[in-house]
């Protein structure tokens, strides 16, 4: 667990870091706020209605679909990681094959996802 | 214990340095090369009074100039997310580098130093996770922004890095299948055989396919052309950081700068040996000149294909992510897992 505690200082600092960074530019730059400065901008031109507008679903399917994989892709990499020690060891006889294709099988269920969602026109961007 | 977190302190202070320093230089090597492609000079003026240095001191100019640039915070913007997104945005790209070894164990001083700030055995889901928090800074800059072009930069941004994140994190898996560790010490201190040329690339050929893979996706998550699609000057202006001026906007620069340096850093680890290189454990003072030659060498590369592909459409953009590389990195895994089964 001692090896962690970096992680706790560089967070410390790194914070430290970007505070000081945002406090000195408000310390140092002038501040002379004018009407149009604090606009949204939009070529120069005034804002055409707000820009919290319903955007494509689109882009919650692909969310959804990343969820789903990436929770797969995490299951594979503590299987990764033993994969060779156990596969190389004679501590398991034949079992290593059972550990290989299990997680085989697991890769054809993935398959099928990916094909489900294909099919299922989420991937198309253009329709 | 003291003893020990000083030597921590030090070398987070020493490491955070460094970067910074880094960043700061790769963004004058960026204009450099860009110019050297397009056949230009590029900024060679600023130096110490008469001498110009070849414009060696452009990155302190213009650091000097945004600290006092005007900073705006737009009327229509959720105040404390739109300065909260720029830090969540830096402070992740600054905390990956802790588990990254960039050199073996040097003696200084009469005290043995190992060359890097700490190890852990989860190093590489600890990287994997700090990327992913990024996405929120730029998530929040898009939408506390409340412009139009903010939002759909984040928006895509979003969308582009957690699809090419699965085609990285499934290409890092078929590595860990030959490593057999998640800890980048371990992965670096394996491939030292063969007189410190037994890099994985070379001891494993059929990771060059594994390789090309996560560079791609690796310069997807870095938003980098030809995927810089978020910040697709000529149509969303700048993308997720439209409204964000002076300091802030250095704070996304430097976090996108940090955020190549750590992929180029991660693929040295994984596929090119780390610090690893000839006549190393004789001179290990040389492993962190190899270590920064061939990070700098990637990062040369990225610049070199940003200056010569065209950028994607998004729908070429995504249909490339999802139906090539995605099922390409898990038949890699299958390849890579049978391979090892039957064979190494």
């Amino acid at each position: 667990m001692v090896n962690y505690v970096p992680v706790l200082l560089i967070l410390i600092i790194a914070v430290g870091m970007a505070a000081i960074i945002i406090i000195l530019s408000r310390l140092a730059a002038k501040n002379r706020p004018t009407r149009e400065k604090l606009m949204p901008y939009e070529c120069g031109v005034e804002p055409v209605g707000t820009a919290r507008e319903r955007q494509s679903v689109k882009f919650y399917l692909v969310a959804m679909a990343f969820l789903l994989f990436d929770i797969e892709a995490v299951f594979l990499v503590p299987w990764a990681v033993v994969f060779r020690g156990v596969v190389k060891s004679e501590a398991y006889g034949s079992l290593k094959y059972v550990f290989y294709g299990e997680m085989m099988v697991f890769m054809v269920v993935l398959f099928v996802g990916l094909a489900y969602v294909w099919r299922k026109g989420i991937l198309e961007w253009n329709r | 214990m003291t003893n020990l977190l000083l030597e921590w302190v030090i070398k987070t202070i020493v490491i955070l340095l460094i970067l910074v320093t880094a960043v700061a230089y790769v963004t004058l090597m960026e204009r450099k090369v860009m110019a050297f492609i397009q056949m230009r000079v590029g900024p060679n003026r600023v130096g110490l009074g008469k001498f110009h240095l070849w414009g060696l001191m452009q990155p302190l100019a213009d650091g000097l100039k945004m600290i006092f640039k005007e900073d705006i915070v737009p009327l229509q913007a959720n105040r404390w997310l739109y300065i909260f997104a720029p830090v969540l945005s830096l402070v992740p790209a600054l905390m990956t580098f802790i588990v990254i070894p960039y050199g073996g164990e040097i003696t200084l001083f009469g005290r043995t130093i190992e060359l890097h700030v700490t190890r852990m055995n989860v190093g590489l889901l600890y990287v994997l996770a700090l990327t992913s928090v990024g996405v929120y800074g730029i998530v929040l800059a898009g939408w506390s922004s409340n412009n139009k072009y903010s939002l759909l930069g984040g928006l895509r941004s979003s969308a582009q890095m957690i699809s090419y994140e699965l085609a990285l994190g499934l290409s890092i898996v078929s590595v860990l299948l030959y490593t057999g560790s998640l800890d980048l010490v371990d992965i670096v201190n394996a491939q030292g055989g063969f007189h410190g040329l037994g890099w994985n690339i070379f001891h494993y050929p059929l990771l060059i396919f594994v390789f090309i893979i996560f560079y791609i996706a690796s310069l997807a998550e870095t938003n980098r052309t030809p995927f810089d699609l978020p910040e697709a000057d000529s149509e969303l202006v700048a993308g997720y950081h439209t409204e964000y001026s002076s300091m802030k906007f250095v704070m996304f620069q430097m976090a996108e700068y940090l955020n190549l340096i750590t992929a180029s850093s991660i693929a040295t680890t994984l596929f090119f040996g780390g610090w690893n290189g000839p006549s190393v454990i004789r001179f290990p003072f040389l492993g962190p000149v190899y270590f920064t030659i061939k990070v700098f060498f990637l990062i040369f590369l990225a610049m070199w294909i940003r200056y010569t592909v065209p950028r994607f459409r998004y729908d070429q953009l995504m249909r490339f992510g999802w139906k090539f590389l995605l099922p390409a990195s898990i038949v890699n895994v299958i390849i890579s897992s049978t391979v090892i089964l039957f064979w190494r």
